[in-house]
């Protein structure tokens, strides 16, 4: 689990790497899209402007050293993920909803 | 780099001592004037467009290779339309692909800045500093401008350029207030650009014409605002600005274009003139 998701400086002449999340529009939440190179947060926030929202597609971002991001290993994926398979009882399935409750 | 480079002795009009009355340019002289206008702004930033695109592939990370190549593209925008405005103003009809790949190089009415050779980093950044810095002050005067399609034009375009010149800050401070090396090519950058930045802001007869119609604005009268910007950023990026060249660009408004036009016109107009109409 304490294993970071990507190195950072890969080489001393290297910039380090940025991960990049982008929000489409008011209301939703920041969605990961890509990661990039840069010197320093405000050149990634620029980088992540010319990269990712060329077309429009967001009107927030957010940029992370990706050395900063703590991940799961993929040896954990039994233990972290393969239990929740058989709750089913976790997902709200068996309640009665009534009709004119919309947007549940 | 001082003001006194620059040719003083019209920049006392100004766009906003006259009423900006119509929609639209009548008079056939000042039709001709707002025509001629046209392609000195849409010849500026076609140009410039082109030089950007050189960078592609050839920047320091491919993340730069897209920052200067969205400039370039905005610019290309800018350009476009311009250009397209100025064959309806002439009364030629000429369309902008017209414009931009049939004519030669005496017809182009850009400034020196922007059709000098991609080299070093650091020129380019100071080149974008200065062209962005002037366009930044060009466009937020054009938004009022009296003809429609320009004032359209600028108040898009604004934001644009507003833009490219935080870009080329950003760099500026970083390279300036950088390492012992990147300190050295950014002053030798801003050297290299100071001769070509006084034709920027100079004001010639088709600028002194279309700004007392209010369709355009005086050059000079630009030199402040973007002058201050530049100031602002080169001292803060521990950086002094040049003194005065011996030597300082002319002629680009009349036609008369450096060495590097003629190459950079063959390139960027060659497949146009070989296959002529072909279309995709």
């Amino acid at each position: 689990m304490s294993t970071p998701a990507v190195k950072g400086n890969s080489s001393e002449r290297s910039w380090p790497l940025w991960e990049v999340f982008v929000r489409g529009k008011r209301g939703l939440s920041h969605v990961h899209v890509g990661s990039l190179h840069a010197p320093d947060a405000e050149m990634a926030l620029r980088n992540g402007r010319d990269v990712y929202t060329r077309r429009q597609e967001g009107v927030s971002l957010w940029v992370v050293r990706s050395m900063d991001i703590t991940a799961s290993s993929p040896d954990e994926r039994d233990s972290f993920f393969d239990p929740a398979a058989d709750k089913i009882y976790r997902h709200p399935t068996f309640y009665d909803i009534p009709e004119d409750v919309e947007y549940l | 780099m001082s003001r006194n480079a620059i040719d003083t002795s019209v920049s006392d009009h100004s766009v906003s001592d006259h009423s900006v009355s119509g929609s639209s340019v009548s008079d056939t002289t000042l039709t001709t004037d707002a025509a001629a206008y046209c392609l000195q702004l849409g010849d500026d930033a076609l140009i410039y467009a082109q030089r950007l695109g050189d960078w592609i592939s050839r920047a320091p990370q491919i993340e730069e290779d897209m920052a200067l190549a969205n400039v370039g593209l905005d610019l290309l925008g800018q350009a476009r339309e311009l250009l397209t405005r100025a064959g309806q103003l002439d009364g030629t009809g000429r369309s902008e692909d017209e414009l931009a790949y049939l004519r030669d190089e005496r017809q182009f009415h850009n400034v020196h800045l922007v059709e000098q050779e991609r080299s070093d980093f650091g020129f380019e950044m100071a080149r974008m500093l200065w062209f962005a810095a002037y366009q930044c002050e060009l466009y937020a005067a054009l938004a009022n401008s009296s003809d429609e399609t320009i004032a359209g034009v600028a108040g898009k375009a604004v934001k644009e350029v507003d833009y490219h010149r935080d870009h080329a800050s950003q760099w500026v401070l970083r390279l300036g207030d950088g390492t012992s090396t990147s300190y050295v090519r950014m002053k030798e950058g801003l050297e290299r650009v100071a001769p070509y930045v006084a034709e920027l802001f100079e004001d010639d007869a088709v600028s002194v014409a279309v700004s007392e119609a209010g369709v355009g604005t005086l050059p000079s009268s630009l030199w402040d605002s973007a002058f201050g910007h530049v100031s602002r950023v080169v001292a803060q990026a521990t950086l002094t600005l040049p003194t005065d060249s011996t030597w300082r660009s002319r002629g680009g408004r009349q036609g008369i274009h450096s060495r590097p036009m003629g190459f950079l016109l063959a390139e960027m107009q060659h497949i146009a003139r070989s296959h002529p109409g072909a279309t995709w």
